[in-house]
């Protein structure tokens, strides 16, 4: 079918109130999709849970047993999670009544940070190259690339204080932006897809860790499980010490933030991602370089994943393990989704994030609830905002419900 | 009256490239060949490599010296290069390719078998289990790729088979009540991705990333609330009895891997054979792959694209739920966190590599399984080459399919784009 | 809206043009009428019947076809999987087993009983546009149609193709079929049709007969008188600006597109090229701009040679360039206008430097070109995509006519386009070539070319066949764009 330009002045004025309307949205549907997979997680969390459902066995004799019980699992559960992301009332109140050390009431937001800080490279990463047309499934090798090189670095030099730390978060920079620059390469002189090149580089960069780690002069000389060597202390990212796990990469996620939205809006680099971003075709004839573009994307891409690793082996993990990346590659991709591809909207999912994670520790810890629950949580969030027609349908539903209950009570 | 004429237009002539890709895969071939017969053939000790045709170092075998079989497959490999780069027989690019890709294969198998022996059984019945989930999930691609809807939730929906039949499986007490709910399993991803890609238009490739993560948190949040403490009553599933056709059984190598296998081997194995005719030959296999290459065309002649994407993308997730049913009713027996461990990112490079056609995924996953089994014979018999390394086989060999290094990967036309009418 | 009450009959057995300017609304109302898109309100009635379509599964088994305007084949299949596709002859019950044998019989059955040659076993993607026409004619006829719609059928078709279709179709009216013809060209509306309805924005503005006149049916079309000549000035040629010679360049597939053309285009000129599409010009001037690879020969610019350098070299060595496409190689929806309007110089001062931006000066400046082009939207910061079809095309007017150039080349420049932007953009075209500039205009409608152009050349199979004057007779240019050269024998 032809496209019918037929788009005249009162097309325009439609579609930008439609537009209006929908960012005014799009912070509602954030609030219910986390609502959605809030009352999701509670439903697992009664299902899965043998004493509860027992008593949901006589529910027709007493449905206040079975009912009173879910009620207290699942605010028990919900409230350990809060506690472990922003910390418990008792431990502050404890701190102001100087019965507690400020350091344990602050304990739980520092662990928020802690794991917040490599998701907002990786968030970034997924970010940047959404924004450029490519979808970075890969951030998780790019992370692991810098992981290797920045722990390696770490160990093995020695260099000087600061010095040290600058060249091992360089060599994480780097590491990442290699393992980004491939299949950034060969999309612009092949057109492989990075979706399928970057899966296949994550398993190779995990694959390799695993090799690593057991080689000599990688592998701790006292240990015989897969371990490395300990990062030096001049190549660790300061910390408080002590329960307070948070460490300088937060600030370095603040900063990578303000240049990743500097880089969008302001440089010729961004405004050239951009273009591509929006329509590639468009954007060669207009003398834009789509293939280097892809392949600049992806090795910036790269290096903030790499980044990412290098911030969790410098500043949390402070050795090599085959899973030290964990899986921050993956849930920065969630981050992203989460953010809309904007920088500061995916710092905040990050925190969001590192929120949950933290509070499901203590979830894990005092409620026994399995941290995966987690994870769930995070896709369920992300599923719903991907699909905001499905929100407001589920939402919807039930407004226009009452609208028809006014409308028969009018009548009554 | 005027003679018109029509122009007769021949094609002025240009330059062919010098490089072609027969030029390239043949240097290539060259370069690979060339390295085994020096490094293989150098590093093989001078002892016999046995290869067995049983499942221990027992009976009948072939035998080659490891170092001479080293240099001469080498060369052989090295061959197949040279005719390939002077250009010649270029009907027979592919046969030579295989041919030359079997012997570097082979000479490096000579090199690590060498002084040892290398049982035929058990490697190949090894490769078929190990490629098993491999197929059934590529296939499972192949149902949804081939109707336009980019499938990379396959990891998921194992996740989701292994779980559900080993939850269920247990609970009933029944493998095959087992083997229904992971397939239930495998299509509760696939209807979820199926919903929000087709009906709600969300990035197909985001979907499925997501729906991984999902699958790997569910699953692992249930095992740990319900079958950690209750292995008995929630993971211990019945296994998948393993049949033998008696009289088939006893042929040589092909019998016990064969003809002596447990049911999914046959299932897959059919699946293959079936649905490749049905692409081909039968009514659906058209409109599923006129909806994959151009849904609009197939709209105006009346096909429900919409309809089809979702049968098919649904058929999927059953086969990939079976596939996923291998890991816990076939190979442990019980259920633990992300047990799959990205077998479903494997089969989707099966899938990539052997073209989106379930031939081509059947010898790719073969390959892969293949490449698994050596990498665990190896590891066993202590070889200096790093297993890791040769688990990322399917990884490398799947990036260089889709740089169309050797031979290009053309996905359906439509794969990975939404329908919408108009 | 596209569409705003629109009443239409057709009666059994004749030919009824819909006639109406290109995004005049006449293919969505023929795709509501298809069943592909849903009327809000009205109603369709077959045969006294009213009936609604909800897919086009309804409209087909109501007896109508249609042959849309981008083919609905799928390439990679044979012609008789295309035709069999949606009603497959099928054995073994359930199973649905495909009886190719009798597919194949039914296409060379229909081909043979309409006239229309097609060989079901070829693969649709290796058929030139002609014969896929064909088959999509014969597609719709083996449903048993008894109302075929035909929409802008020969958009892809030389001269004498046009008149072979147009055979066909009365042989089919003749049949007692009904045909709905769908076009803009008024010459064709008057050769074939029994009855013409006019279309403007969505709206029936008249009826005509075939008697009606050129003009009258234009102005019809367009709303007002118009004139189809472009006033200009006698041109002044100056030196040989673009130089090709020996071009040779491939298309996507890898089959020959451009084959050893030569060309010359002098400053203060413009050069059209006219030609039916699909002979090569389109990847003519993409292998110009360095948008494609260029086999052998060369392009010069001034004496520089152009091929090997990278497409912003050549826009920033004077050369300024409206593609074909415009929502596809032209414009950035998503971008506003002020960002459009700096696609190909955001690094250059004074928007920019290598590094950064400056968001103050591209507003600026997109302000005083809005104006100077007369680009009717809400200010510089409106996303390019909510703009009609016209001022999208002015902003990359706009854009690639900002600069001093030495080369102009515009693709289609007015395809899509409202008729008061075509005047626009036509008068600004002749402008540039008075400054100095050497201009290529490639454009499907000859008119447009006979118009711009100060000489013609005429493209068939990726060679220029002759350069001719603009005077000369349509039907000698026509017979140019078949391939058909016999100007020295008729000279005798």
């Amino acid at each position: 079918m032809t496209a019918e330009p037929r788009k005249s002045d009162e097309d325009s004025f439609v579609s930008h109130f439609v537009r209006n309307l929908w960012s005014a949205n799009s912070v509602t549907v954030t609030f219910l999709s986390a609502f959605l997979a809030v009352v999701i997680g509670a439903i697992l969390i009664v299902v899965s849970d043998s004493e509860v459902l027992a008593k949901f066995g006589y529910f027709t004799a007493r449905p206040s047993d079975a009912l009173s019980s879910s009620w207290e699992l699942i605010t028990t559960a919900y409230s350990d999670l809060l506690k472990g992301a922003l910390g418990d009332p008792a431990a502050y109140s404890a701190w102001f009544s100087g019965s507690g050390t400020w350091q344990e009431a602050l304990a739980p937001i520092s662990e928020t940070l802690t794991y917040a800080a490599p998701l907002v490279f990786t968030g970034l990463s997924v970010a940047l190259a959404f924004r450029g047309g490519l979808f970075n499934i890969g951030a998780q090798g790019q992370a692991v690339l810098g992981c290797i090189t920045a722990g390696v670095v770490g160990f093995s030099f020695g260099l000087p204080i600061v010095l040290n730390l600058l060249v091992a978060l360089l060599a994480g920079l780097l590491g990442g932006a290699l393992w980004g620059f491939i299949p950034g390469i060969l999309k612009a002189r092949t057109g492989a897809h990075e979706v399928i090149t970057t899966i296949m580089l994550n398993y190779i960069a995990s694959l390799f860790l695993s090799w690593l780690v057991l080689q000599k002069g990688v592998q701790d000389p006292e240990r015989t499980d897969a371990i490395s060597k300990a990062v030096a202390e001049s190549a660790q990212l300061p910390s408080f010490g002590g329960v307070l796990r948070v460490h300088l990469g937060i600030l370095l996620a603040l900063v990578a933030t303000v240049a990743v939205a500097w880089l969008l809006n302001r440089s010729a680099f961004g405004f050239e991602l951009r273009a591509v971003g929006a329509n590639p075709h468009a954007a060669e004839t207009a003398g834009i370089s789509v293939a280097k573009t892809y392949a600049l994307l992806m090795a910036v891409a790269g290096g903030l994943a790499g980044l990412g690793g290098a911030v969790q082996v410098l500043g949390t993990a402070h050795a090599l393990t085959p899973a030290v990346a964990g899986n921050i590659g993956f849930d920065g991709l969630l981050v992203a989704l989460l953010g809309r591809n904007k920088p500061w909207s995916t710092f905040f999912a990050a925190l969001l994030f590192g929120a949950l994670r933290a509070g499901g520790n203590r979830m894990q810890t005092f409620s026994g609830i399995s941290l995966e629950l987690v994870t769930v949580l995070q896709a369920l969030i992300v599923i719903f905002i991907a699909a905001p027609a499905l929100v407001k349908a589920i939402f919807r539903l039930r407004a226009s419900r009452n609208l028809r209950a006014g409308v028969t009570l009018a009548k009554g | 009256m005027s003679t018109a004429t029509v122009e007769e237009l021949t094609e002025v002539a240009a330059p062919e490239p010098f490089w072609t890709r027969q030029r390239r895969l043949g240097l290539g071939l060259i370069i690979f060949g060339g390295l085994a017969a020096v490094l293989f053939g150098a590093l093989a000790p001078s002892e016999t490599a046995r290869f067995t045709l049983s499942d221990d170092a027992q009976g009948a075998a072939l035998s080659i010296n490891g170092q001479l079989g080293a240099i001469l497959f080498g060369v052989l490999a090295v061959a197949a290069g040279g005719v390939l780069f002077a250009g010649l027989a270029k009907q027979y690019q592919n046969l030579l390719l295989s041919l030359g890709i079997l012997a570097f294969v082979l000479s490096f198998l000579c090199w690590q078998v060498a002084g040892k022996f290398l049982p035929l059984v058990d490697t190949t019945s090894g490769t078929l289990q190990l490629a098993l989930p491999l197929i059934l999930g590529a296939l499972a691609g192949v149902l949804g790729e081939r109707s336009g809807v980019v499938n990379v939730a396959i990891e998921g929906q194992f996740l989701m088979g292994a779980f559900a039949g080993a939850l269920i499986g247990t609970m009933a007490g029944s493998v095959w009540a087992g083997l229904i709910s992971a397939a239930v399993g495998g299509v509760i991803i696939a209807a979820i991705l199926a919903v929000l890609s087709i009906r709600y238009l969300v990035d197909q490739t985001v979907v499925g990333m997501v729906l991984n993560l999902f699958a790997l948190g569910i699953t692992g949040f249930l095992y740990e609330r319900l079958m950690q403490p209750d292995a008995a009553g929630f993971n211990t599933p019945p296994r998948l009895p393993s049949w033998s056709i008696p009289g088939l059984a006893d042929i040589p190598v092909i019998g016990p891997v064969l003809f002596q296998a447990n049911l999914l081997v046959w299932l897959a194995l059919i699946l293959v054979v079936v649905i490749h005719f049905g692409l081909s030959r039968t009514r659906w296999g058209l409109r599923t792959r006129a909806v994959g290459e151009h849904p609009t065309a197939a709209d105006t002649v009346g096909i429900r694209v919409r309809g089809l994407r979702y049968l098919n993308v649904l058929l999927g997730g059953v086969v990939a739920g079976i596939g996923g049913a291998y890991f816990t009713l076939v190979a442990t027996g019980s259920f633990t966190k992300n047990m799959t461990a990205g077998a479903g990112f494997i089969a989707l490079a099966a899938l990539i590599f052997g073209r989106y056609s379930p031939f081509g995924a059947l010898g790719a996953a073969l390959f892969f399984g293949f490449a698994q089994k050596l990498a665990t014979y190896l590891s066993a018999v202590g070889s200096p080459v790093p297993s890791q390394f040769l688990n990322m086989l399917p990884y490398i060999a799947t990036i260089i399919a889709v740089a169309g290094l050797v031979g290009r990967v053309r996905a359906p036309a439509a794969d990975g784009l939404p329908y919408v009418k108009g | 809206m596209a569409n705003d009450h629109i009443d239409i009959t057709v009666e059994p057995g004749e030919v009824h043009a819909l006639l109406g300017e290109n995004g005049a609304g006449k293919s969505t109302l023929m795709n509501q009428l298809y069943g592909l898109l849903q009327a809000d309100e009205g109603q369709i009635v077959v045969n006294g019947e009213p009936v609604t379509f909800r897919s086009p599964r309804d409209a087909i088994a109501a007896g109508i076809g249609m042959v849309h305007q981008h083919f609905m084949l799928v390439p990679v299949f044979t012609v008789a999987e295309n035709i069999a596709l949606g009603h497959e002859e099928v054995r073994g019950g359930p199973l649905g087993w495909l009886d190719r044998r009798r597919s194949r019989r039914d296409v060379i059955e229909t081909s043979k009983k309409y006239g229309l040659p097609v060989d079901p076993d070829a693969l649709v993607e290796d058929l030139p546009v002609g014969a896929q026409q064909r088959v999509e004619i014969v597609k719709a006829l083996t449903r048993d149609v008894d109302l075929l719609i035909l929409d802008e059928p020969t958009a892809v078709l030389t001269p004498q193709e046009t008149e072979e279709l147009l055979a066909v179709m009365r042989s089919l009216t003749e049949m007692g079929k009904s045909i709905v013809f769908i076009t803009h060209k008024l010459k064709e509306v008057k050769s074939i049709a029994d009855r013409i309805t006019v279309i403007r924005r969505g709206k029936v503005v008249g009826t005509a007969t075939p008697d009606t006149s050129e003009d009258e049916l234009a102005s019809l079309m367009v709303g007002r008188a118009v004139s189809l000549e472009v006033a200009k000035a006698p041109a002044e040629p100056g030196r040989n600006v673009l130089k090709i010679s020996g071009l040779v360049v491939d298309d996507d597939r890898g089959a020959r597109a451009v084959d050893g053309l030569d060309l010359v285009v002098r400053a203060g000129e413009v050069l059209g090229i006219a030609g039916v599409q699909g002979n090569g010009q389109e990847e003519l001037v993409e292998a110009i701009m360095g948008l494609r690879s260029v086999r052998t020969g060369s392009i010069e610019l001034d004496n520089e040679d152009l091929s090997g350098m990278s497409t912003k070299q050549i826009l920033r060595s004077g050369v300024g360039y409206i593609p074909e496409d415009r929502s596809h190689d032209g414009v950035v929806k998503e971008f506003t206008v002020a960002e459009n309007l700096v696609l190909d110089m955001y690094d250059r001062a004074p928007y920019g430097n290598a590094f950064k931006l400056d968001p103050a000066k591209v507003t600026e400046s997109a302000r005083e070109r809005i104006e100077q082009f007369d680009i009717r939207c809400q200010g510089p910061e409106t996303a390019v995509g909510t703009l009609s079809g016209g001022n999208q095309q002015k902003v990359v007017v706009a854009r690639e006519m900002s600069r001093p150039l030495r080369l102009f080349i515009a693709s289609q420049p007015t395809r899509g386009v409202d008729v008061g932007s075509i005047e626009f953009i036509h008068g600004r075209i002749i402008h540039e070539r008075d400054q100095g500039t050497a201009v290529l205009v490639v454009s499907s409608e000859l008119d447009e070319v006979v118009g711009l152009a100060d000489r013609v050349a005429v493209m068939y199979r990726g060679r220029i066949l002759a350069v001719v004057s603009p005077d000369t007779p349509r039907e000698e240019i026509g017979l140019l764009m078949a391939g058909i050269t016999g100007g020295e024998e008729e000279s005798k």
